[in-house]
């Protein structure tokens, strides 16, 4: 029957708009959720460059302008709104940076385009789910961003509280529509998620070419396999939480009131027993890519393929029984504190399994250093600075002095934005020939790398000293004392931004001038399927399933 | 074990922590350029200080054992010197080694962490004062839980207040730290602190004392910390409240306990009274030290 509908759609193949909007294809959704991922970082990093302009200097700089020209507002009424506005930057930042532009890049992007590819199978499993997976995420981008437009706190109006929404601050706490818009848009952009993982799950584990057993998967399918599992069991999670959030403010329930019995505390539970394992589903499709990358570049196989494997797995299953070190400082007792400083400390351990499986990979090798191979090297070292910050603020006697200051920042940006990001554009370079048959230009996209690599350490490590040194998160204005590092990481943000431009045009170059890539650009070391078929790949590949020896 | 590891580890650095320390005059608040923690005031901030500095001879050699290692690849296995790559991939002595050793150096970080927990909730006495500080969008309640209590609310210091109350000096009564009631209690004396909000989640956060807890309504927290030195300490309110989250700050003055007994005194009938008398005391101490200087 497979057979049948294949052939079918053979002779029927979809054109303009008709081919996008309806499409089951996993490589045109794949499209799809690029193009959608590249739309959404650019909003995102928008809002992170307006926050930097603010915190270049002390005092307020540029948001009670900007709250008067977007609301309409003057004077104190400005200033108020700007100071929200702030907060409304940092939470919009944060939830368009990780349900609409990580993950939609890794998981709904080159997950689609490569894993039913790279394990030998024509399509996904269900391809119509696929489709509306991606056609929820526009409407909840659309819901996200027009509570941005819409009432909250008195006087303000969009969602400040911060993207973990801590309530009372969410529900008595900003009592207009605009929170109510947030978690409508983040039980549909959850919905899609959850409908995305039952889909790789299934076709991961029924759709594999013959031959192709489990241990024999490459480890982009592996990690993309795992991180649906999570997704699977911690979104439901989120989902529920949210809702007892939306029953709080609109139905009357007291779930986290205290003058009802309720307790703010157990939204916390709820809300990291997804939020720990989310930041897992964002970084293990990048550790899958890495791997991919280092052993091309390197001529050699993965060392250590099945541990590289069960480390994810590992790194997978803990991440699930770690929750609640985010919150040291809530008041969990001290028994609590001691287990989560010891599950945190544990993840190390596979973590570094990782980092040392990569450079042992790299050992011995013949490597070339093409541009995915430097964004590849830059996330193991990137992450790895991420991660060490990491086991510090495991310690729940130091996590005291570090919580909520911007050590706690420089240490996520240091394992999302300087990992997750980087490994999205290296599998960007690495997959740009393979999904558009076109080469880029190498120095565009080597300068895009070095531009990147350099700005955002020049944002991310003086923050490193802005933390230890007390100056808090969320914050719109800083003790003079802080101006000077503050200045330096806006410096940073400045030239990150123009990396973005070079980035750009290295997309519009490439589309451009037209160099043909050919079906393998990489040579003897790309050794998985997608390297066997054409550049770009045919509308429906392997109609004759191909057979792993 | 732990105080041998202690011993050696200050040994190396403490040349370099003083060299940092001298940096700033202001031992209670940020200083310009500051890379590291603020001095500590109280013996749990000297531990957590401690704490820091013994875990950065862990991870500073291992991330810069990752970029020799990185660097190493790339240069002595390029293409062009390298063109034949091996085809090892495995080694299961390897492989162990590198799961076993981060176990252990797990273990050396958590012996220590463990202990510095502990103590943060073990005070070593009874506490002679207890001050219940309620949270509010954007100030704090303090209440003196004294026979006869005393409470007052600390807001952000306005510029338009800085003349009458005797504040113009920017440096002691920095722009966002100061406020215009401090919280006041005597040095060298065990004091609790029950954390607890009006609305939202607030955090309340004195860094050089090493201490951070959240404010959260219907709930009380209770943090402690014995300061060993006079002066102003400065923190800021450390969970996202609202608008003005960046502008409640925490003011906490550390008097001797004749002052503290004086003001208590006079401040349950009169507190800017209270506050602008100790205020003037204090200046005229300094203006006494500087001269002798």
């Amino acid at each position: 029957m497979a057979h049948a509908a294949a052939h079918d759609d053979h002779h029927h193949t979809p054109r303009g708009w008709v081919r996008w909007v309806y499409s089951t294809n996993h490589k045109d959704i794949g499209t799809l959720y690029l193009i959608f991922a590249i739309i959404a970082g650019i909003i995102g990093g928008f809002m992170s460059v307006m926050m930097r302009w603010e915190l270049a200097e002390p005092g307020i700089q540029i948001f009670h302008g900007l709250a008067s020209m977007v609301y309409g507002v003057d004077g104190d009424a400005a200033l108020d709104a700007g100071k929200h506005m702030f907060n409304v930057f940092t939470t919009m930042h944060a939830l368009i940076m990780i349900f609409f532009m990580v993950m939609p890049a890794l998981i709904g992007g080159f997950a689609n385009w490569m894993v039913p590819i790279m394990i030998g199978a024509p399509d996904m499993a269900f391809p119509r789910m696929n489709n509306i997976s991606f056609w929820l995420l526009p409407p909840a981008l659309f819901l996200l961003l027009t509570s941005f437009f819409v009432p909250s706190a008195p006087g303000a109006y969009g969602i400040g509280g911060g993207w973990t929404m801590y309530p009372p601050f969410s529900t008595t706490g900003q009592p207009g529509p605009a929170m109510d818009l947030a978690i409508l848009s983040l039980h549909i952009a959850g919905a899609s998620s959850i409908l995305g993982a039952i889909n790789f799950i299934t076709t991961i584990f029924n759709m594999r070419a013959p031959g192709m057993t489990l241990h024999k998967m490459p480890l982009f399918a592996w990690s993309v396999l795992i991180t649906a599992f999570l997704l699977l069991l911690s979104l439901p999670v989120l989902a529920g939480g949210i809702t007892m959030l939306l029953t709080d403010r609109n139905f009357g329930t007291t779930f986290f009131t205290p003058d009802g019995g309720g307790d703010p505390i157990l939204f916390q539970h709820l809300f990291w027993f997804f939020g720990h394992p989310e930041v897992y589903i964002l970084i293990l499709p990048g550790f899958g890519i890495v791997s991919h990358i280092v052993s091309t570049f390197s001529r050699k196989p993965v060392f250590g393929y099945l541990g590289m494997a069960y480390a994810m797995v590992a790194i997978g299953a803990v991440g699930f029984v770690v929750w609640a070190h985010h919150m040291f400082t809530s008041g969990i007792s001290l028994d609590a504190q001691r287990y989560f400083t010891f599950a945190t400390m544990v993840i190390a351990v596979p973590t570094g399994v990782k980092i040392f499986s990569w450079i042992a990979t790299m050992w011995g090798g013949s490597i070339s250093m093409r541009t995915p191979m430097l964004w590849a090297i830059g996330f193991i070292f990137l992450f790895t600075i991420g991660g060490v910050t990491g086991v510090q603020l495991a310690n729940a006697g130091l996590d005291r002095s570090m919580h909520d200051t911007y050590y706690v920042v420089a240490h996520f940006h240091y394992v999302l934005s300087l990992g997750a990001v980087f490994a999205i554009f290296a599998a960007w370079y690495y997959w740009f020939p393979k999904m558009t048959g076109y080469m880029y230009s190498p120095f565009i996209a080597r300068a895009h790398f070095w531009i990147t690599f350099i700005g955002v350490n020049i944002i991310f490590f003086p923050q490193h000293f802005l933390g230890l040194s007390g100056m808090p998160r969320r914050y719109i204005d800083y003790p003079d004392a802080f101006a000077g590092w503050n200045m330096v990481s806006s410096y940073g943000s400045y030239l990150s931004a123009f990396g973005v431009l070079v980035f750009l045009v290295g997309v519009f170059e490439a589309f451009s001038k037209k160099r043909i890539a050919g079906a393998n650009p990489w040579g003897e070391g790309a050794t998985t399927l997608e390297w066997q078929l054409p550049s770009p790949p045919p509308y429906h590949q392997w109609e004759q399933l191909p057979r792993i020896k | 074990m732990i105080r041998a590891m202690r011993k050696i580890v200050a040994g190396g650095l403490s040349a370099f922590a003083t060299l940092l320390a001298g940096a700033s005059a202001q031992a209670a608040q940020p200083a310009e350029w500051e890379m590291r923690f603020q001095p500590a005031a109280t013996d749990i901030m000297h531990q957590i200080t401690w704490f820091e500095e013994y875990t950065l001879w862990f991870i500073i050699p291992i991330t810069l054992l990752v970029l020799f290692l990185l660097a190493y690849c790339i240069v002595k296995f390029r293409a062009s010197v390298n063109p034949n790559p091996s085809r090892t991939s495995h080694n299961t002595l390897i492989e162990v080694i590198w799961t076993v050793g981060p176990v252990l150096i797990l273990l050396f970080i958590a012996v220590p962490s463990f202990q510095l927990l502990t103590n943060q909730y073990t005070p070593p006495e009874e506490a002679k004062l207890t001050i219940k500080a309620t949270a509010n969008q954007w100030n704090w309640d303090y209440e003196y839980q004294t026979e006869d209590p005393l409470s007052f609310n600390s807001a952000i210091l306005a510029d338009a207040d800085r003349a009458g109350l005797g504040k113009e000096d920017r440096v002691v009564y920095p722009r966002l730290l100061a406020v215009d009631n401090e919280m006041v209690v005597p040095a060298n004396t065990m004091v609790r602190v029950l954390v607890t909000a009006a609305d939202v989640i607030h955090a309340f956060a004195m860094p050089s004392f090493g201490i951070k807890t959240d404010a959260v309504p219907g709930r009380i927290n209770e943090v402690w910390f014995k300061v060993e030195k006079e002066g102003f300490y400065y923190g800021q309110c450390s969970e996202l409240c609202g608008k003005d989250h960046a502008f409640m700050p925490i003011a906490i003055r550390v008097v001797s306990e004749d002052q503290y007994n004086t003001w208590l005194a006079a401040a349950k009938s009169d507190l800017p009274g209270a506050n602008k008398a100790l205020t003037a005391e204090i200046t005229a101490e300094r203006n006494v030290a500087a001269a002798g200087n």
